[in-house]
């Protein structure tokens, strides 16, 4: 019976099964351990969180691709464990804690598990071959067909892709749904359910809060950076004209390691929590449940991701254009992927070196940012954010590049200064990495400082000025046409010019003074991502989609999804930045009701709920479409782009014949000029 | 032309009603510091903010009066399926408005750096006042007075320079009150400074800014701006108590005080939950089992860390344990002495 189940019905249900079994097994672990039965305690939870997602995967696709990674992930974590322990046992020290495992055998063990995980889904078979001397083809045989492909490994960028796309939208509501939790809990002062009696996963409500208000950041960060690489992925080669990525076999490991990563990230919510938020400033962080070191991990990770995935794109970029594709003939995409990649090429290890750091000063006591040991607690700051504002830019810039790409298309006019926005991106990308102090401007660092540094993020407005008036131009004049794409992508340009006009406030020191750490720099980073990355990125989907799959999606639901998300999103963020001038401070569980905030968190939170509704109308039209759109073969958006010059789906190796550029890319309105010209096969 | 003739004119009107939208809304709290100023007041924080405002209105209706424009009227007719007029660029305009905006950015990151050296302008006789922030509380020592107190008295009109501090083994944490504009981590291993002036006499609070752990919301103290009059009023009475605090029997009653025992335990004579104080040392103290003791030191210290060790008779063990240290409890001991 269970051969001929729907495979996504026998996920679940192994899913069920086996959390429960899962559980009972925590409970008894857990008993043995501590003496005691903790029903919400954090062993059951993560025996239930690991048994029943490696079990929906074995039920979906069998002991093969995904599950087996999961499967190794699991054995590699409590073989570290268990290897830690005996040391300590030997050693004299205790060899389980109140987490079960102490936590160096936490650390040690969920490492080991990570890598364990890249070896068991194959993500280095290749490598580990050629490092035996056995060859394997030039072109990668792909072992999985239809769906089944998206669960093991690929080296076909466009499965690669769809793969870091899929996971970036599996995060994104799994983030969501964290904010819709604490955004319930903040809908009136005073503590509703996350009170300080309840007690899950190690955790008082005000403690949950705070891990899920931390977890909410780094896993939609997360799920930011794969949701760019799965554009980049998908498109950049296709614009190109390129078969692949430079080096296929290392895309496929840069994606693989976001899985493993992902789940270290979940796993610190159930092992007691971190309440530092997202930044896990130290000394907070030095102390924070063990939960922390898996955020440490999880996101040390992820990192890995984004530095091979940005190599990858330089090195596809200046290798792999077609003939004719000068850097002037570039798809202004190209040069937004290009200045992104860069970025996280270089500055991504800050961010795990400076949480490395933390991560030794709790396992060997070395008191880097410890002031009783006479580390500096503001030298951590600064490391972080060194990565942690030019990632913004990571964030932000392809978004942006989607904009100018689409803009175009939908204005039916030329791109207005194509060079000026090009270089505006690269602009962007070095100016990002000379602002990181002025999220420091209240820290305590040398007062004078904050002059060089207002100055320099001040700068910031003038690139993206470039934009913003050169996209006005492409408008000003054009054919306008508004399908869903063409909607988000106004939609993400006036709320990125939202996020914007509320940056300079917070670059002049004495005005940041007031509003640093309020809900006016929630409200202002909300729209800059949401302006950057959410609607681009749904633009993005909604134009490539009939390229991936041959049909288009539900037009109609697409403009339900705009047309509940945008009005909902400005309430949002105007509220956030209204409540945050007038002193509601950022990351608290509760508020002063004499503030008179009641009302306004009301509304927050009816918003995040429409906004999670029009998500949830996104996610059914996307895999509904799959199947079920519309087909759309031809070039549907009448595109210039070389992607679309070719029916849909997109062929297996790309394009058949290679082409040339032999005009300007966004040419619209120039009679009798073309992009690209296939090249006829030799025969 | 007439388009742009029409959008100029949009974009002005625009700019204008969103300013003075923005500005009818009330976006700030009262303003209770003179670094936290006027619109009028140049240099201060609030008149740095209204510059933001003029900057933030004026460029939103130039970036989307001509997009909200261009939506309306360079819609694509029904059937249309040709291409718009091929305009690639223009380089002076490109220029223009690279150039421009960099000089607006220079004048307010200038405006910036004048407002940033008002705001942190020192007057020499500042009147220091030592904060100490904890996981999870904040209390304020004023040094020349001896006082150490959990609430914020300031004097109106009078420069006050907060120095503050976070234990070695502490926390971040940042002082924060919206009505004074400004707020200041407070970082371990190191001394922080906050200037601030108030202005306008009022109750307000502090809150802490940065995320300090499970109680993090709930940090906070009054803030209290009174006349100086009042000022010198309550730093007397508290320096009265603070004297009274250097003997023992003085701390005693602050303890007493601080806690609430004499809820439970008169010091009348009255019959409460707990027996009264009144005469009680040295006098015989008949216990529930029955036998006698006499009410010395060495049984009041005992009472006092054990509580339910020996109870006297015709009460419940019911007072709980409380984190003395011994000291203190020799200060109760003390008080209790007093009490005839």
């Amino acid at each position: 019976m269970m051969k001929n189940m729907n495979p996504v019905w026998r996920g679940l249900l192994f899913l069920v099964l086996f959390g429960l079994v899962g559980y009972a097994l925590g409970l008894g672990v857990d008993f043995l351990v501590v003496r005691s039965l903790r029903f919400s305690g954090s062993v059951p939870s993560l025996f239930t969180l690991l048994l029943g997602f490696t079990a929906f995967f074995f039920g979906l696709f069998g002991y093969r691709g995904i599950t087996r990674g999961l499967v190794w992930q699991v054995v590699g974590t409590l073989l570290g464990g268990f290897f830690v322990a005996g040391i300590r046992a030997i050693m004299g020290l205790s060899a389980f804690g109140d987490f079960f495992f102490t936590e160096p055998s936490w650390v040690f063990g969920a490492f080991v598990g990570a890598i364990s995980f890249i070896f068991g889904v194959g993500a280095v078979d290749d490598w580990v071959k050629w490092a035996r001397g056995i060859d394997t083809p030039e072109e990668h045989e792909e072992h999985y067909h239809g769906w089944e492909k998206y669960f093991a490994v690929s080296l076909d960028h466009k499965v690669i892709g769809i793969q870091y796309t899929v996971t970036a939208l599996l995060l994104i509501s799994i983030g969501g749904l964290f904010a819709l939790i604490f955004r319930t809990e903040l809908a009136q002062s005073s503590l509703q359910f996350l009170t300080l009696d309840m007690k899950l996963f190690g955790q008082n409500g005000p403690q949950l809060y705070n891990t899920l208000m931390s977890l909410h950041g780094m896993i939609m960060i997360v799920s930011i950076l794969l949701g760019v690489a799965g554009i980049m992925n998908y498109v950049v080669p296709l614009l190109l004209g390129a078969q692949d990525m430079a080096f296929p076999r290392l895309n496929a490991f840069s994606f693989w390691v976001a899985v493993p990563a992902s789940v270290l990230l979940l796993m610190s919510l159930v092992l007691g929590g971190f309440d530092t938020g997202w930044t896990a400033y130290p000394p907070l962080s030095a102390r924070a449940p063990v939960g922390m070191q898996m955020f440490f991990l999880g996101v040390f990770v992820a990192g890995w991701s984004s530095i091979l995935g940005g190599l990858n794109i330089v090195a596809t970029v200046l290798r792999m254009r077609a003939k004719g594709m000068t850097a002037f003939r570039m798809p202004i995409l190209v040069w937004a992927s290009i200045a992104t990649s860069i970025i996280s090429l270089t500055a991504t290890q800050l961010i795990g070196l400076s949480f490395q750091l933390v991560m030794f000063q709790r396992l060997f006591g070395m008191g880097f940012f410890d002031p009783a040991k006479g580390g500096n607690p503001v030298l951590f700051q600064h490391l972080f954010w060194f990565y942690s504002h030019p990632a913004v830019y990571v964030f932000v810039l392809p978004g942006l590049g989607v904009i100018s790409e689409l803009l175009p298309v939908f204005s039916r006019k030329p791109l207005f200064g194509y060079k000026w926005i090009a270089m505006s991106s690269l602009g962007i990308a070095l100016v990002g990495f000379l602002v990181w102090a002025h999220h420091m401007f209240t820290s305590g660092m040398n007062e004078y400082l904050r002059v060089p540094f207002m100055y320099s993020t001040l700068l910031v407005a003038i690139p993206t000025g470039v934009k913003f008036f050169s996209w006005v131009a492409t408008l000003w004049k054009g054919k306008i046409e508004t399908p869903t794409p063409m909607l988000f992508v106004l939609g993400g340009i006036v709320v990125f010019l939202l996020g914007g006009l509320t940056g300079p406030p917070n670059a002049t020191v004495s005005v940041d003074l007031h509003l640093h750490d309020t809900y006016f720099i929630v409200g202002h980073f909300h729209d800059t991502i949401f302006g950057g990355f959410v609607f681009p990125f749904f633009a993005a989907l909604y134009y490539w989609f009939p390229k991936a799959t041959g049909r288009r999606m539900n037009e109609t639901l697409g403009k339900i999804h705009f047309w509940l998300m945008t009005p909902a999103f400005f309430a949002l963020t105007l509220g956030m930045m209204r409540i945050g001038l007038l002193g509601m401070r950022r990351r608290i569980v509760d508020y002063d009701p004499t503030m008179g905030f009641d009302t306004y968190h009301l509304m927050l939170t009816v918003m995040g709920y429409l906004i999670a509704l029009s998500v949830l109308i996104f996610i059914y039209n996307f895999f509904n479409s799959i199947n079920n759109g519309e087909k759309a073969e031809g070039n549907i958006w009448n595109s210039r782009s070389p992607e679309w010059q070719v029916p849909s789906p997109m062929p297996t190796h790309n394009y058949d014949q290679p082409f040339e550029v032999v005009g300007e890319p966004y040419d619209y309105g120039l009679a009798g000029s073309k992009y690209v010209q296939f090249i006829e096969k030799k025969k | 032309m007439r388009h742009f003739i029409v959008v100029g004119v949009l974009i002005i009107v625009m700019a204008f009603a969103t300013y003075f939208g923005l500005t009818s809304l009330g976006l700030m709290p009262v303003a209770a510091s003179a670094q936290a100023g006027s619109i009028s007041q140049a240099g201060s924080i609030d008149w740095m903010w209204n510059l933001q405002m003029i900057a933030m209105s004026f460029l939103f209706a130039l970036i989307a009066v001509p997009i909200g424009y261009s939506l309306i009227m360079f819609r694509r007719k029904k059937g249309d399926t040709t291409d718009a007029e091929h305009i690639e660029g223009n380089t002076a305009l490109e220029i223009t408005w690279t150039v421009v905006p960099l000089f607006i950015v220079v004048a307010f990151a200038y405006f910036g750096a004048y407002s940033l050296s008002e705001t942190l302008r020192a007057d020499p006789n500042a009147m220091v006042i030592k904060v100490m922030a904890r996981q999870w509380s904040w209390s304020f020592e004023y040094p020349q007075a001896g006082v150490i107190s959990n609430e914020l008295y300031l004097p109106v009109g009078k420069q006050v320079l907060l120095k503050m501090e976070s234990p070695l083994d502490g926390v971040l944490h940042s002082f924060f009150v919206p009505e004074f504009r400004m707020k200041q981590d407070v970082v371990p291993g190191r001394v922080t400074e906050y200037r601030v002036t108030p202005t306008l006499e009022g109750s307000y609070k502090v809150r802490c800014a940065e995320l300090c752990g499970t109680s993090h919301y709930n940090m906070e103290s009054p803030v209290n701006v009174v006349s100086q009059k009042n000022f010198d009023a309550w730093l007397n009475a508290r320096q009265v108590e603070a004297q009274a605090a250097k003997t023992p029997e003085g701390a005693g009653q602050l303890l007493v005080a601080a806690n609430g025992c004499t809820g439970c335990h008169s010091l009348d004579g009255k019959a409460g939950v707990g027996p009264t104080w009144q005469d009680l040392f040295n006098s015989q103290v008949k216990l529930a089992d029955g036998s006698t003791v006499t009410a010395d030191e060495a049984y009041l210290t005992e009472s006092i860390a054990a509580p339910n060790a020996k109870v006297v008779e015709g009460f419940q063990p019911a007072m709980p344990q409380y984190p003395f240290t011994p000291e203190e409890i020799a200060n109760l001991v003390a008080y209790i002495q007093t009490l005839k």
